[in-house]
């Protein structure tokens, strides 16, 4: 430890020269400094697990590394993303990430989380503490035992064919036929809590005048909807869209456990395309290359709605 | 009052310093102990499973009374084959975290060698009298490209066809049978399909779910059986030029096998094939349940119907029979199999590699190896195990199995294999669906291959 000053030393002696009062007050620079102190070892820590795997990855993301099989890793600059981009499977990749996440998180989560929001507005309490308490119950369990879940829903043997068969319709199996489709239900059926929530917040926010000064002149439900309800809650939209989508553009899990991105490559989103490349081919060089490209998408998706629904205020 | 802050600055500093240096002390390890061996080997992650922790378990025990002072650290990974694959790998990248002794798949372990992951041991080696007692075969299993060698084989495992008896007597086929060619196999499960209704006639692993097993147990039972029979020719890669070979007519007949199957659905269902937990329920359900007429699959069966497993089935010996899978028209030896199998390793940054093969010794004693070989239903590399009454006895089946080594063959597991492995799944994959035709797949494979090898390719 350091030694401290005793108490009663004399007046320290400033060997910098003092200078004259002006505009500039003495010591500002050492006083932010000073007033950083705190979050040094908050930004220390950050930087060394944090920022520093980021930047390897991005390092990594330039050279051909491998898990195992090779004596030297060399720095192939582009390589990588021109080859993604020649690969059948990465394109295939890419197509049904996007349709997994147009159904699931734009289409799926987000009509029905304002459908139900919206429902339970109107709803009676018992009604309304049901239907959430049920749908929060989907969204809380582990991504995998919902996999699971979904798995024995859809399967061959599954609840969904026994239900169909009870109705005396055709029964198939799903996860063969139409594996992404069976994903992105189970997306929905898993993550539609989370826009529920966010909307059910911010349709408590509108101001109860707006709507009952619509309703007194004539405006009918859906024209209510679409010219004020939707307008007013337009940054909720905007922040749950982005949310929604960044969540399901990184679902690994689910998927996994569902189907593992089979049957040949038939519900493969970019994720699962990734964890084969790195893991299961030992390509960890373009698996970190795949995944800065679906990092690219994502901001993309986020750019879009930032422009999308800029807000006037 | 400007002493103060000098004094609030040092307390500040000198947390930001212990921070740091309490963040590089967790970093820089407490480095290995001298008189511990640390040893990783795959869980399996069915819990009702503890084969390998009991053996270890006793291994242990006996190491630790005959050096005194020297203790044993068991670190089980549990996960399926792929992916401790994987963690072992990151283990072995850093002299902090790599073990003394790890279990090594022959499948992967060129790959490894090339990383320069793993210690040679043919210093080890040289000096350690039982290394005679094991078979060439096995000795070559874990030869790196440099001809040094890389681990000691605790066993193989070979492949042959399993069969109902009593789907057999339903259909009225007999109970000793030995099929000699690929239609008479074919033509035994199209019997099956005919006279024995809810019942699959025939499990031919295939596609990428099924992974390694489909490569294995499915593709490459049927091509190693399609060459002319002239030993040592490997039909994948071509030694003399090491280069890998394109899909020929071997290739191609071999994916004819395979359509065949499941386009006159003498197979699973196609859905059921590509599921990733098949294998599981060949095992555990279809087998002992009679669901299954004929199943090409591997010599480790039993163990999954033993004391404890979850799925006991004690009578299995007197319900399966097996016959030998043939080669393609029955052109000499007439029979094929492959052989797989795992072997212990030092890795490169191993901190106590002298400790670690003296365990190695203790574990490859003959006694300890043979209740290695029986618990786990393994098959012996060791002449002097192969040799005794009371393995060959231990448990049916095993004389079978052992037999078949005369006439098995080594996958060519050098670096560029695993990548192999999965153009071959996508291929298989590719006419189990009908998605493509044998020609197609054929040719997907070709380009397939030549990604994966960097071109390396020659075609005969």
């Amino acid at each position: 430890m350091t030694a401290t000053a005793p108490e009663h030393a004399g007046p320290e002696v400033r060997k910098a020269p003092a200078s004259p009062p002006s505009g500039t007050r003495p010591g500002t620079v050492r006083r932010s400094l000073f007033r950083a102190l705190p979050v040094s070892p908050a930004v220390v820590l950050l930087l060394l697990f944090l920022a520093g795997p980021i930047v390897y990855c991005v390092v990594i993301a330039f050279t051909d590394l491998q898990l195992t099989g090779q004596a030297q890793e060399s720095f192939v600059g582009f390589d990588n993303f021109t080859r993604a981009f020649k690969d059948e499977a990465f394109l295939n990749a890419v197509w049904l990430t996007l349709v997994f996440t147009v159904l699931s998180s734009l289409i799926g989560q987000n009509t029905l989380g304002l459908a139900l929001a919206s429902l339970m507005q109107r709803a009676s309490k018992p009604v309304r503490t049901l239907t959430g308490g049920i749908v929060v119950t989907a969204w809380v369990l582990p991504e995998v035992v919902a996999g699971f879940l979904l798995y024995a829903f859809f399967r061959r043997e599954g609840t969904l064919n026994a239900i169909l068969d009870w109705l005396h319709l055709p029964s198939q199996n799903w996860l063969f036929t139409l594996p992404i489709l069976a994903v992105s239900f189970a997306n929905v059926w898993r993550g539609t809590a989370f826009s529920m929530l966010v909307y059910s917040a911010a349709l408590n926010e509108i101001p109860k005048e707006v709507t009952e000064a619509a309703e007194v002149d004539g405006a009918s439900g859906w024209r209510r909807m679409w010219h004020i309800t939707l307008p007013m809650i337009r940054r909720s939209i905007g922040t749950n869209l982005m949310l929604n989508t960044l969540q399901t553009l990184s679902v690994f899990g689910l998927i996994w456990v569902m189907t593992r991105g089979g049957p040949s490559g038939k519900s493969q989103t970019l994720p699962l395309f990734m964890y084969e490349q790195a893991f299961q081919n030992s390509l960890i060089g373009y698996g970190t290359a795949v995944a800065l490209l679906l990092l690219l998408i994502g901001s993309l998706f986020s750019v879009v709605y930032l422009r999308l629904l800029r807000t006037e205020v | 009052m400007p002493v103060r802050p000098t004094v609030r600055f040092t307390a500040l500093f000198s947390l930001t310093a212990l921070a740091a240096t309490s963040l590089a002390a967790c970093s820089s390890g407490s480095g290995s102990d001298p008189d511990t061996v640390k040893v990783s080997f795959k869980q399996s992650t069915d819990n009702s499973i503890k084969v390998m922790d009991t053996y270890l378990g006793d291994i242990k025990k006996q190491f630790e009374k005959a050096n005194p002072g020297k203790k044993v650290e068991l670190v089980p990974i549990k996960a399926p084959d792929s992916e401790y694959y994987t963690k072992l790998q990151q283990m072995l990248r850093s002299p902090k975290t790599a073990p003394d002794l790890v279990y090594e798949d022959t499948f992967l372990i060129n790959s490894d060698i090339t990383s320069g992951y793993l210690k040679p041991l043919d210093d080890y080696l040289a000096d350690w009298k039982d290394w005679d007692q094991f078979i060439d075969t096995a000795k070559a299993a874990a030869k790196g490209e440099d001809g040094k060698t890389y681990g000691v084989p605790d066993g193989t495992d070979t492949r042959g066809l399993w069969f109902s008896k009593d789907v057999f007597a339903k259909a009225g086929l007999p109970a000793d049978w030995q099929p000699k060619t690929w239609d008479e196999v074919l033509d035994a499960a199209r019997t099956i399909k005919e006279k024995v209704p809810g019942v699959t006639p025939l499990n031919v692993y295939t596609g990428k779910p099924a992974g390694e097993a489909a490569t294995m147990q499915g593709f490459e039972m049927l091509l190693y059986g399609t060459g002319t029979g002239s030993g040592g020719s490997d039909p994948l890669y071509d030694k003399g030029s090491k280069k890998w070979i394109t899909a020929g007519q071997g290739f191609e007949d071999s994916l004819s096998f395979v359509e065949t199957v499941y386009k006159e659905k003498l197979g699973p269902e196609v859905s059921d094939a590509l599921d990733p937990n098949f294998g599981t329920k060949v095992r555990g359900e279809l087998l002992p349940q009679g669901k299954l007429g004929i199943a090409l699959d591997g010599s480790w069966l039993p163990q999954d119907w033993l004391e404890g497993s979850g799925h006991e089935w004690p009578e299995w010996s007197k319900e399966l029979g097996l016959a030998a899978m043939p080669t393609q028209n029955g052109q000499a030896p007439g029979r094929v199999s492959m052989s797989g199998g795992w072997t212990w390793a030092i890795p490169a940054k191993a901190g106590n590699p002298d400790l670690a093969f003296e365990f190695v010794k203790t574990m490859q004693t003959k006694a300890n190896a043979q209740k290695w070989y029986v618990a786990n239903s393994g098959i012996s590399v060791r002449e002097d195990v192969a040799e005794d009454p009371a393995y060959v006895d231990a448990q049916p089946g095993i004389k079978f199995f052992t037999d078949l080594v005369a006439d098995t063959h080594y996958r060519p597991a050098y670096p560029a294999y695993p990548k192999v492995s999965v153009a071959i799944q996508e291929a298989m994959e590719g006419v189990t669906t009908g998605d493509k035709s044998v020609e197609e797949a054929a040719r997907g494979y070709d380009e397939a291959l030549k990604e994966a090898t960097d071109n390396q390719v020659v075609s005969k």
